[in-house]
């Protein structure tokens, strides 16, 4: 199977962004570029008639009512997909991707990306969809459970994006952080990227040599690896470092804990999604 | 989960607390109705209906359909009222919940693939027709202010929604309701009002065990009873699922809709109130109003409660032929008229089907036995139709002493006696050859048959050649399974 890099386009204004990612991932991964509109049904508001009387053949009338509302809203947002999957290809090939694709589908966009999930590379979303443009700090409504749902890297993106010259990698020396470093060092996304490979938490031997371990792995693709431990709250001390440093994307992995957990606590993968102003790349 | 919750309760907001109050206020006259019908106060009902639609809200699989008491369950605990008293209805609901919930267990909401859309159809048309004869008795021997109300009533029903901007806004059974309980109040006319029908609820439930021996007696007593009320409060509510599935064009979870209507009954059972299911015409009315989630269920039984706790006063006054107005017109939307249109270009054998159902459950007041026999007669009918589909030819071979049979088609119960008769065993062979590469036997009588030829023959001195007998019957084993692979299919229907 062809695996694609994969970008998912609404009506929000981090599509142009999303394009601009995409293309940049696409050319850097040598992977074929495809968007993808999912038309969710669900999200259309239903039509009231309260005055609440059945009569004759109500039930066959509603019917058809219902589908043919349906059906005029459906052809709307086909069109209206298409038109932005136009505008998108059209903006991936002035980035210089060959040739983009796109497809449409129906149904709610986590469904759908489940369902193509073994063609995808990496998938590319914009922070909020279009519904949730307004509130600064309210995630889209898709992203968590897109996160959730599917296994693949996600490069999230802000309202505009930038090539990155200078990467932060954060490490917290588990599992899921030793397998993400080893799929970036084998991947030529960073490729000639400074790298910065950043722990946050007491420093011990243990950790150092972990992060050495990874630091060696990472300079085989980065065109530097700067290391460093620093004290503190997670999420925080990762903000000031990447301001210190003009960081211009995160890598991180995702989502660590037990739901329960995080009902309770909220996750840091959610703060960090919610407070980053630049793409970050989710390894799971 | 959350943005599972996020939809199922709060995706629709506004419209879906609109319809939980219309719906609501429908709710009202059907579940004193009802309690009527039962012959229990109408706080049975009353109780019975938030009580189950609350239950659903939650543990129904049905976004957006609504559960209530309802009138296909209150005929069949008629008898059980009249002889044994409203305690010992109160452990039946119990005992039809648990019924309901064992029956969500071993999934058989997916038995409802068994009955045909003609047995739905009859099933629909019988209920309204039941619901309509139920409002008869306030029609008969009354003086001429009840029928002049209820005309009034649904003329207001049927014509007030075409009033410029007040029609669209306030729901014409409640305005029919209103106007009908101010004529009356009025005009101090002597006619029947739902006060003189029983109780009213002047508290919110209250927890109580039904006081009924806990023995074997109880339990014979109650179990026909219970086990009717499962059968009829599952297929209603699968039935009403389905309709709400394709009206919104949304999944819905069957399974847990029978466990859904189990609890929701144990709850009513408990909360002194009748056994209910889900109700075809009142979630009509949901979807019809901009009802789409469980939110708009929960308002309904919510609102339901508060305006009969606190308006028990004001509701003992409506006059019974605003509540017959009402109930007239749930009937006439739930009733299929469509139906009636299509007896013309359907085939006669599910018009009889339908039919039927229609007829049997009118008489017998039981839509459970309706179904069954509704569903065994599409099943023959299908059973002869299928039958006809054999074909027997021959030919004699050139040196005339053999005779070549080819068998094309389904051998089974209804076609073996044809399969046997197309056989000239009169004629004087020396050998036959039986070609059954591209037959089916489907059952033990089919392969009775063909020892009945074979046999047949060699008595007459012929030798019998039976071919593709293993292909033939490879369709008699119990758990066939034609893969969705087109080459098996295509090896099943087009010969081996």
């Amino acid at each position: 199977m062809n695996q694609h890099v994969t970008a998912c386009i609404d009506e929000s204004h981090y599509a142009g962004a999303v394009c601009d990612a995409a293309a940049w991932a696409s050319l850097r991964l040598d992977a074929p570029l495809t968007f993808i509109h999912a038309i969710d049904r669900t999200a259309r508001p239903a039509t009231a008639d309260v005055s609440g009387q059945i009569g004759l053949g109500s039930r066959e009338h509603l019917l058809e009512e219902l589908a043919q509302l349906d059906e005029k809203r459906g052809k709307l947002a086909q069109e209206q997909g298409r038109l932005m999957l136009d505008a998108a290809c059209e903006r991936a090939r002035t980035d210089g991707v060959a040739e983009p694709m796109s497809r449409q589908r129906n149904g709610e966009l986590v469904e759908t990306l489940v369902g193509i999930e073994d063609t995808i590379r990496l998938l590319v979303l914009g922070k909020r969809g279009e519904t949730g443009a307004a509130a600064v700090d309210h995630l889209g409504s898709n992203l968590e459970r897109v996160i959730r749902s599917l296994h693949c890297p996600i490069l999230i993106t802000p309202d505009t994006f930038t090539p990155p010259t200078r990467v932060l990698v954060a490490f917290d020396a588990s599992d899921t952080a030793r397998r993400m470093v080893k799929r970036i060092a084998a991947s030529p996304i960073a490729r000639g990227i400074e790298g910065h490979l950043v722990f946050v938490g007491e420093p011990s031997t243990h950790i150092e040599r972990e992060l050495e371990q990874a630091r060696r792995q990472l300079a085989g693709v980065c065109a530097s690896v700067t290391v460093e431990i620093v004290s503190g709250e997670v999420e925080s001390t990762l903000r000031a470092y990447k301001q210190a440093n003009d960081i211009e994307m995160l890598v991180m992995g995702a989502y660590g804990h037990s739901r329960v957990r995080q009902l309770l606590v909220g996750s840091t993968t959610t703060q960090m999604i919610r407070r980053a102003r630049m793409p970050l790349l989710i390894m799971r | 989960m959350i943005r599972s919750l996020q939809q199922q309760w709060f995706s629709n907001l506004r419209p879906d607390l609109l319809a939980g109050i219309v719906v609501a206020l429908a709710l009202i006259p059907e579940a004193i109705a009802f309690s009527i019908i039962a012959g229990v106060d109408p706080k049975v009902g009353l109780y019975a209906s938030f009580c189950i639609c609350v239950i659903t809200a939650f543990a129904g699989g049905r976004p957006g359909m609504i559960s209530a008491a309802t009138g296909a369950m209150a005929l069949l605990m008629v008898t059980l009222v009249a002889e044994h008293g409203l305690q010992y209805l109160l452990a039946a609901t119990l005992l039809t919940g648990l019924l309901q919930i064992v029956a969500g267990g071993f999934k058989l909401g997916e038995l409802m693939r068994f009955v045909s859309r003609s047995v739905v159809t009859g099933f629909v048309n019988a209920l309204a027709i039941l619901i309509f004869m139920a409002q008869l008795p306030e029609l008969t021997d009354v003086t001429w202010h009840v029928y002049a109300m209820t005309a009034a009533g649904l003329g207001i029903i049927y014509l007030f929604p075409y009033l410029p901007v007040i029609g669209r806004i306030l729901p014409s059974p409640l305005v029919c309701i209103v106007v009908l309980t101010g004529v009356y109040l009025a005009s101090g006319i002597d006619i029947r009002t739902v006060g003189d029908m029983g109780e009213l609820p002047d508290t919110l439930p209250v927890f109580l065990w039904p006081e009924v021996p806990l023995n074997l007696e109880t339990l014979r007593i109650i179990f026909p009873y219970s086990a009717m009320m499962a059968v009829v409060g599952l297929m209603e509510s699968m039935m009403t699922s389905t309709i709400v599935d394709d009206l919104t064009d949304t999944p819905s979870d069957k399974n847990r809709e029978c466990a859904g209507q189990g609890v929701a009954n144990i709850g009513a059972g408990l909360l002194g109130g009748m056994a209910g299911c889900a109700m075809i015409g009142q979630s009509v009315i949901n979807v019809k109003s901009g009802g789409r989630t469980r939110l708009s269920t929960l308002t309904a039984g919510v609102v339901l409660l508060i305006m009969v706790v606190f308006l028990s006063e004001w509701v003992s006054r409506i006059p019974m032929a605003a509540l017959v107005a009402v109930m007239i017109m749930v009937s006439i939307g739930t009733f299929s008229w469509s139906s009636l249109r299509n007896l013309k270009q359907h085939p006669m054998s599910s018009n009889i089907v339908m039919l039927t159902t229609v007829a049997v459950v009118v008489a017998t007041h039981n839509l459970a036995i309706g179904v069954f026999v509704g569903v065994l007669l599409a099943a023959l009918f299908f059973a002869n139709k299928v039958g006809r589909v054999l074909y027997i030819g021959s030919e004699m071979q050139p040196d005339g002493r053999t005779r070549e049979y080819q068998v094309v088609g389904q051998v089974f119960f209804t076609s073996a006696e044809r399969f046997v008769t197309a056989f000239d065993f009169k004629e004087t062979l020396e050998y036959v050859r039986i070609d059954l590469r591209r037959a089916h036997f489907w059952d033990i009588t089919a392969v009775g048959a063909l020892d009945k030829v074979v046999i047949k023959f060699r008595r007459e001195g012929t030798e019998v050649d039976v071919v593709g007998l293993n292909e033939a019957s490879a369709t008699l084993v119990d758990r066939f399974g034609v893969h969705d692979k087109p080459d098996a299919v295509e090896a099943l229907m087009g010969g081996h």
